[in-house]
Parts: structure tokens; sequence; C-alpha cells
């Protein structure tokens, strides 16, 4: 639809409608922060994880934020009259929590534009009350695949990988890089399942990458089917996903790859109550809390774990980064000279793999 | 890597497993569809089992009985199916895909706060020694128990359906309700037998996959299987040994392709992915190529509802 | 004992009350489920029913309304005319997405042309793209009698890898920085899809519909063609001596709902969905299946049948949202509309009767 026709109308409906406070720079009383959800929160994985943010802003300011959510919102038309309409019943601040929303997040911004609009993973900000949010999940990368390194006793490490997209990409070339570091005989196997979730697919992928002799798995797709499916065979080795999924300590999760939102959410809607929110393009990771790390049980050898908490620290102190040259393309161009660190613009258009990487990514 | 670098032993052993659910759903929808009805609602009744069959599970701590609640769960939605579509004369067609989107969202709704957590697993059964045996001891001996039990199944709606007296009964009413009513069959009641059986397999397959193929409950697990079951029943020409072979391959085409990636084949993945449904789309073709629907096996009652006429 | 007796007539007056029998029975019991949810069952129902038409942002809903159930009226018709002739298309939901791509791709192999008949073209090719995709299980029924709900419905399957191939590969947008999804249609005002009239959201789709609803229902009054299908299903030996090709009425109902289809998915890709991404095809495929079916396959059914679907739509959503229903609540309810639908149903054609007992 465009843009000018709805505007128009909801112009006329604004005047009437939107309740939403004072103006930006003096600070809200109170303020009605709304989530939209790709997934059902019971999913125990991504949008479990965003509603434990949405939880964590409600505990932390109590009666001054009024906290709502729709789940399983289906990204296009829906998403944007569900946007509308949290905008209507006065929303002050709403988080999208899926790159599917952009469009939709933008265009219903430009027709509000008193409340401010937070789109995860995306990079569309068209108008001054969107902004962007994002986190380091390669980071976490890191460290789960100097795990998988030290641990793989056949040297053979597996990424169930969702969609061919940079983010993808970026944690599978973490995940290499790292493992290859302190096993250079390692190999990776890919199996791409083109869903973020479907613990079926999941499981058939986890199997067939154990069929083929692998046996430590990390995951980009978010259930715990893959752990399920490595928790039948005894020694082998994968991760937690998004949340801890902490039912399957000590093994086969060692440790997990956390999304932590609850900072980011509790620092933006404070900023709202203040007065000092403005539009940003965030882009955090662990030294900010936003990925964790979680527990490395006992199934892990004490020098790994020791090994493993540098490299989390390392990167939490600012002093390493992941992507630290020299590393060169799958092809064998030259990427990253020694000592140079990936800007940023490299990682958000990733499009290749990293040199030792076999296979190609579907096109 | 090349082909040459998947095990096919592991593979067959792999396939096997994931052919139960839709082995299940499928022999149980040839019986129902024997006796002329035509049940669309195979995926909702294949999730309702999946969610029962987790609940009972987890609320009582064994799989056994996890089975049977799935197996309960699933007859239990096909009853509705029989009460629309035996009694009060509903379209099958509609009411099969009906109780499709009721299934899908009351297993959503009766699954609130059943994610993510771990139900009783159900180990192989202990052959001993025999399950080490070289090949045969994946394939044969390295099994839970439900997967023998669907062989078994299958067998069992062979042996019924071809050579007793109840099997007659049900393919005379498949063919010709109006006759098999003139002989003084009740039909209404056989179909609604043979609909409860359909339920309780589709069930059961749905419990297999949330309670050992996953093994987890999420919304949607089925993801389509009740639709695979419903075409292998075709590819099968309603023969209940076809059905057998049918969900093997379609097993073992999706297992196959997921194995082809992880062992780095050059096949584009998206081709890879396809290939289940285009090879049925093939063998379906094949089947009935050439001939008329007689030749095809189908039930001539199939679809039509019976109503007393006095 | 209640026995059911065949009326010699439709009951004219049980053909208009079912529906509304319906939905009254499915408001009872959907009100006892919400209420086992621990939500105040009065309330939900308003949510639903009610506050979408007359509540408080019922102007700004009313036209969400056309927006949901524009794509599933154009597809139910189609659908409609397949269902009356025994014909059963299945796989709407794959003829959607085909058609989408292929009307989306013309358009952005053009992309920056402006030219006035750039969309029309993009109409043809969804049509078309619709057609072609229905006439694989068409021509394998009419060759080699393999069953149409199996082959449509294993189509879907491939239609969505083929999307998610187009998402990622083919018709991804170049400066999307990587991500998955075609050009979004509102920068390209050439093919795009917008508003007609403001606030409404009636866009072209919704317009189809309308005047699909009027040509289905002159065709199967007035045309040859329609009092064909009509005959096919209630008399296929009537019909097959009447001359009526069984083949022929294949490939036209299956092209002819494919087609709709087609084009219906190039309307919500142009328009409210914005571009060609990995899910964009939300289930209207199926959806229209049941849409079909509560219109009682009628044009003029459909059209109501598709304002009620897309109110169960809207007002579910809006009952998730501000009572914190869970969205399954709606399925099973969407679920139990139908099924109170066919339930009733009955009584159009047959009329209760206590007999005796004993007498049979």
């Amino acid at each position: 639809m465009l843009r000018r026709t709805l505007l128009a109308t909801a112009a006329l409906g604004l005047g009437l409608m939107v309740t939403g406070g004072a103006a930006l720079a003096q600070g809200m009383d109170k303020v009605k922060a709304c989530f939209v959800y790709v997934g059902p929160i019971g999913d125990g994985g991504w949008t479990f994880q965003h509603h434990q943010g949405a939880l964590a802003v409600q505990e932390t300011y109590g009666d001054k934020v009024e906290v709502q959510w729709q789940e399983s919102v289906p990204e296009g038309a829906d998403a944007e009259r569900v946007l509308t309409q949290m905008a209507l019943g006065g929303c002050n601040i709403i988080f999208t929590t899926s790159f599917g929303y952009m469009d939709a997040t933008n265009a219903v911004a430009a027709k509000f534009p008193d409340v401010k609009f937070e789109h995860a993973t995306g990079y569309k900000r068209d108008h001054p009350n969107v902004s962007t949010y994002n986190a380091r999940f390669y980071e976490g990368r890191a460290v789960v695949g100097t795990i998988a390194g030290r641990m793989t006793k056949t040297n053979k490490i597996g990424y169930i990988a969702s969609f061919p997209i940079p983010e993808v990409i970026m944690g599978i070339n973490s995940y290499y890089l790292h493992a290859k570091k302190v096993n250079p005989a390692v190999e990776l196997s890919v199996v791409w399942v083109f869903t973020w979730f479907d613990p079926a697919k999941e499981a058939d992928a986890a199997k067939a990458l154990i069929d083929q002799g692998v046996d430590v798995i990390t995951a980009h797709t978010d259930s715990t089917a893959p752990l399920s499916e490595l928790a039948k065979t005894p020694g082998l080795v994968g991760f937690g996903q998004a949340s801890d999924m902490e039912a399957y300590k000590p093994s086969p999760r060692v440790t997990s790859i956390i999304d932590n939102w609850a900072p980011y959410y509790v620092k933006r809607v404070g900023q709202l109550l203040d007065g000092t929110y403005e539009q940003t393009d965030s882009w955090e990771g662990i030294a900010s809390g936003e990925v964790l790390i979680g527990e490395i049980t006992e199934a892990v050898p004490a020098e790994v774990k020791a090994e493993a908490e540098a490299v989390r620290d390392a990167i939490a102190a600012g002093t390493y980064h992941p992507f630290t040259g020299p590393i060169n393309k799958q092809d064998g161009t030259p990427w990253l000279a020694e000592g140079q660190t990936a800007p940023d613009g490299d990682l958000l258009g990733m499009n290749f793999y990293v040199e030792g990487i076999t296979g190609d990514i579907p096109q | 890597m090349d082909f040459g670098a998947i095990n096919p032993v592991i593979l067959v052993a792999s396939l096997m497993v994931a052919a139960v659910p839709i082995m299940l759903a499928a022999i149980g929808e040839l019986v129902v569809e024997k006796a002329g009805v035509l049940n669309l609602g195979v995926e909702g009744m294949m999730i309702m089992g999946a969610i029962c069959g987790f609940i009972v599970a987890v609320k009582s701590g064994s799989p056994l009985a996890g089975f049977l609640g799935g197996a309960a769960g699933g007859a239990a939605l096909s009853a509705v199916f029989a009460l629309l579509t035996q009694f009060l004369l509903a379209n099958q067609v509609a009411t099969g895909l009906a109780l499709t989107l009721f299934g899908l969202g009351l297993s959503s709704l009766m699954g609130q706060g059943y994610n993510g957590i771990k139900p009783p697993l159900t180990g192989a059964v202990p052959f001993g020694p025999l399950a080490d045996l070289p090949v045969l001891g994946p394939i044969v001996f390295g099994h839970d128990w439900m997967v023998y039990a669907s062989v078994l199944i299958v067998a069992a709606v062979w042996w019924v359906l071809g050579r007793t007296r109840t099997g007659l009964i049900i393919r005379a009413v498949g063919e010709s309700h109006d006759a098999a009513h003139a002989l003084g069959y009740k039909v209404n009641r056989i179909r609604l037998g043979c609909i409860l059986f359909g339920g309780a397999m589709a069930g059961l397959g749905g419990a297999y996959i949330s309670l050992v193929r996953v093994p987890q409950w999420v919304d949607g697990i089925t993801a389509g299987a009740g639709w695979i079951a419903l075409a292998i029943v075709v590819f099968a020409s309603w023969k209940p040994w076809r059905v057998l072979i049918g969900a093997y391959l379609f097993g073992g085409i999706t297992v196959l392709q997921l194995n082809l990636q992880a062992a780095g084949s050059r096949i584009p993945v998206e081709y890879l992915s396809m290939s289940p449904y285009l090879v049925t789309i093939l063998v379906l073709v094949i089947m009935s190529s050439g001939r008329g629907r007689a030749g095809l096996n189908a039930p001539a009652a199939l679809g039509q509802n019976f109503h007393a006429a006095r | 004992m209640l026995r059911l007796e065949k009326r010699p007539d439709p009951s004219r007056f049980w053909l208009y009350a079912t529906p509304v029998v319906a939905v009254l029975m499915t408001m009872a019991a959907g009100g006892i489920m919400f209420a086992i949810l621990g939500k105040n069952p009065f309330e939900v129902v308003r949510t639903i029913f009610w506050d979408p038409l007359f509540g408080e942002f019922a102007w700004y809903l009313r036209g969400q309304l056309l927006v949901k159930a524009g794509p599933l009226i154009l597809i139910a018709v189609g659908l409609s005319l397949g269902f009356r002739a025994g014909i059963w298309n299945i796989g709407a939901e794959g003829q959607y997405i085909m058609g989408a791509i292929l009307g989306a791709a013309v358009g952005l192999a053009v992309f920056p042309t402006e030219n006035r008949l750039i969309f029309p073209v993009m109409i043809a090719a969804g049509l078309f793209g619709g057609w072609l995709w229905a006439m694989i299980p068409a021509i394998l029924k009419t060759r080699f009698n393999t069953n149409e709900i199996l082959v449509s419905l294993m189509l879907v399957y491939v239609a969505q890898t083929v999307l998610a191939m187009a998402s990622t590969g083919f018709l991804r947008n170049p400066e999307g920085a990587g991500f998955p999804g075609s050009r979004s249609f509102s920068s390209y005002p050439a093919a795009a899809n917008p508003e007609l009239i403001a606030g409404t959201g009636v866009h072209w789709g919704v317009v189809s519909a309308i005047l699909v609803v009027i040509a289905a229902h002159v065709l199967l009054q007035r045309h040859l063609l329609g009092f064909q299908i009509r005959l096919a299903g209630q008399a296929p030996r009537a019909a097959r001596f009447h001359g009526v090709s069984p083949n022929r009425l294949v490939v036209l109902c299956m092209g002819i709902s494919g087609a709709l289809a087609g084009v219906a998915g190039l309307f919500e890709v142009t328009g409210p969905a914005g571009q060609i991404s990995i899910d964009f095809n939300t289930g209207y495929g199926f959806t229209a299946i049941i849409v079909a079916f509560l219109g009682r396959l009628n044009p003029i059914g459909i059209l109501l049948a598709g304002l009620l679907m897309a109110l169960t739509y809207i007002g579910g959503e809006m009952a998730a949202t501000n009572l914190g229903l869970p969205s399954a609540a709606i399925q099973a309810f969407q679920g139990m509309l139908l099924f109170f639908l066919l339930a009733v149903d009955v009584m159009t054609n047959y009329r209760l009767r206590l007999s005796p007992l004993g007498a049979r």
C-alpha cells in the first residue's frame, strides 16, 4: 500500500487516538512497550529469549511500564496491521523481533512519528523513529568453535544452517576458523535446512551429520531437536542455541550461546522514561552482555574450558576480534591482512566462506 | 566427498526409523479408504496423537502409556469426523480439512507449556549381541520396539483385510455400500470402526514423532507428514505391503538428501529438498498410468456418503 | 429414535439459516473454550466479531477485512468451480506462489522502467504462472489418471522450495545487503499494487475478487460451461451422456482455479506483502478451500464466507494481542466454525424425523 494514502487517513486517526505521551526530550511517566514476535513464546529459542527480555522490562520498571505482545505474527501485510493496531492502541515503543518485519516497521513508522520502533537484525532506518539492533552472535560461535575443535574425536564437526544470509555465513566462518585454530585437521560439514525452526527437520539434519561421522554439532536453528538427537548416542557434543537448553546438561549440551536481549530492552525503555532516547543502530555482543555463554559443563576437560573462557574474556575485554587476519576467502583471495580485523560492513554483507571450508553456499 | 561416502547400512537403518510415522498413518488411512471413506484429516489426527502422547508420557513417565495416549487422541478426533460424515452426512473432503485445521489449533493449545520438555525416552529393544552383527545388526536388530510394531501392524492389516470375514465386509462396504446395506451390514457402523482405527494409527504415528523421532513437542511438529501418508496410500494402490514400500521410499529419499548434504555432495541443496516430493509424483504417475480407476484398485465407493434410504 | 429423511428439495429456509446457526453455535462452543482458557467469553467473542466492524479502530480494520478477504475470495471462487465438478485442487497454495513468482519476475526484469503496461503484463504473468502449475496435475490426471489431490499437494512443497530459491537466488534484491527477499514493490510504482481508495484497503486484488464473483455467478447460472460443471458434479453419468468431456472439464477447472490462485498471489506480493520473500505465503491457498465450502461453492456465498473468515482472522488477532489469548485458540475456533457449518448443513437436504423404535 502506498504510504501516502494511508498516511492521510492515519493522520486523522492519530489526532484522536494516539496517547503517546509527552514529546521526546521530556521523558515519560509511563511507557507502553510492545513486542511483535515471529514465533510462539514457547519455542524455547529465538522468541522465548525475546520474551525473557520483555519480562525483564516489566520486572525492572514495575508500574511505570505496561508490556504487551503478539506472538506468531506472519511477516508481510499481517505484520503491518499488527503494528498499526499496536500504535493505535497506544504503544510508545514497539520492538519487531524478526528481519522479515523490516518493510512493515518502516512503513508504519512513517505513519506514527511519535511512536518509537526498534527492528531486530535489520538495516533500514528510513525514518528518525526507527532504530535497529542486533547481537554479535559470531562472537559466541568463536567460543563454541574453540570447544568443538578441541573436543571432536573424529575431526568432523557439523553446522546446521538455516538460510544463506550473512548472519548465518558469519556464524559458519567464525565457528570453523576457531575450531581450525586449535585443531588444523578439522573438517566442517554444513547442512542447510531452509528454516529457522522445524524440530523434525533439525533432528533429521543432526542425524544425517551423525551418520556421516560428525561428533560435534552446532545449529543456527532454534529448537532443542539437534540436542535430542545427539543425546541418543553418548559422547556426542552439542550446544544450546539462542537459549540455554539446560535440560540437556551436562551432555550433550556442553555450553550454549544465549541471546540476551534484556539489557538492551531495559536500556531503551529506560531512555524513553528519562528522556534520553535517541535513534541508534546497535550491534553489541559479549562485552555488553547481549551474547552470553552458558555454563560450560564438566563434560568439557579443564584445559579446554579454560581456553574457551579465555577467548570469551578476550572478546569481552575488546582485545580480541573473532575475525582477525590473516584470513583468505574460500577461493584463495586475501580478505584480511595480518592483524587486520574485519570491518562491520564486510561482516554485514558476508557472502563467502573462508578458506578451508569445502562446499558451496546455496544460491 | 561423493555418494560413496554414505554408509548404506546406516542409511537403511535411518530410513526405517524415519518411515514409521507415515507408515502407521498410511496403513490406518488405507483401512479407512478401503471402507469407502476419504479422511483428509490425517495431519490433524497425527498432531493430536503427538501432543496427547507427549502429555501422557510426560505425566506418567512411561513411553508405552504415551503411545496409547497418542492413539486415543487420534481416535477421539477421528470420532468427530465420523460423526459429521457418517451421521450428519457432511462432505468428506471439507470435513477432513476442517479436522486438520481444528487438530492443529487444538494441539497447539494443549501443548502450551510443554515446549522444550524432555519426554521419557524409548530405548532400543535389547537384542544383545545380535545388534552387533555387521549388516543385519543395525538394520534388523537395532531399533526401538515401535519400528517392529509398525511392521507387525502392516502385516496384521494385510491379513485381516485379505483373509478374514471382517476384512471382506470392510471391502464390500467400500466397493458398494448399497449392496452391503442390502445384505444387512450396518454400513455406517462399520465405517465408524474403520475411521476410529485410522485415527488411532495416525495418532500412534504422531506420538512416535514427538516421543522418539525428534523427540519433543512443538507446534506443528508433524510438518505435513499426514499429507505424505495420504499420498502413500494411493501410491500403494491400497495394498498393505505396498504401504511399507512407499513409506520406506519416501523416508529413504528424505534421509538420503540430508545425508548427501552432510557428506558434502555437489548437488544443489534446493533440488535435494524437492526430491522426495518429485519422486512421489513420479511414482504416482507410473502407478496410475495406462489403467483406469479399477486398475488403480481404489474402492469404488470412496468418498461417497452413505445414507440408508429407509 | 431420531432419523434423517431426505427432503425432496433442498430447504430454502435452511439454506440461509445454516451459516447463521453455525456462527451462533461456534460462538457458544468457542466461548466455552475461551472460558476454560481463563478469558471472559463474552469479551473474546465481542472482540472477534464486533470490534473489527463497529469498534474503536473499525475505521481502519474494516479496510483490513477486505485486504484479508480479497485473495481468499479470489482463490475460493476458482476452487469452487472445480469442487462442484468433483475436481479437487488442493494445491492452490502452490499455484498462488508460482503465479506470484512469475509475475514478480516479469516485473523486476524490467526494473526500473516506468510504463503503464507493466502491471497488466505482470497480471497476465501471474495468471499464467498459476495456470501452468495447475496444468501439471491436470495433465497427469487426464493422461495418466493420477490423483489430482496428491499431485497438486506435492507441488505445493515443490513451489515452496522454488520460492526459497527465488528469495535467496534469482529474485534476490541486489541492493539488499545479501538478505533474502526481492526488491520491495512499494519502491517501484509501475509494478506496485497500492490502495486505490485511501483507508479502505481496496487494491486491485479486491476489485478482481468482486469482478470474479460476478463472473462466476453469471458463468454458473447462464453459461453452458457452468451448467456442465454443475451437472458433472451432481450426475456424472448424465453429464457424459450430454457430451461433457470429463477431461476437458478437468483441464478447464484446474486451469481456472490455478490462474486465479496465481493472480491472487501476484496481487498479494505487489501489494500487502510487498515483496517476494521466503514465506510471504500465509496459507491462503488452504484457507480458501475452507472458504469455498463455507460459501457452499456458490460465488455470492463465497463472498460472504470470505468476509466472515477474514473477520475471524482480524478479530482473532486483536483478541490475541489485547486479551492475551493464544493464537492457536483462534485456529481451533476457525476449525470449529467449519465443523458446525458442516454439521448444520445436513438440515438443508435432510429433515429430522422421530421414528418409533424397531420400525427399521
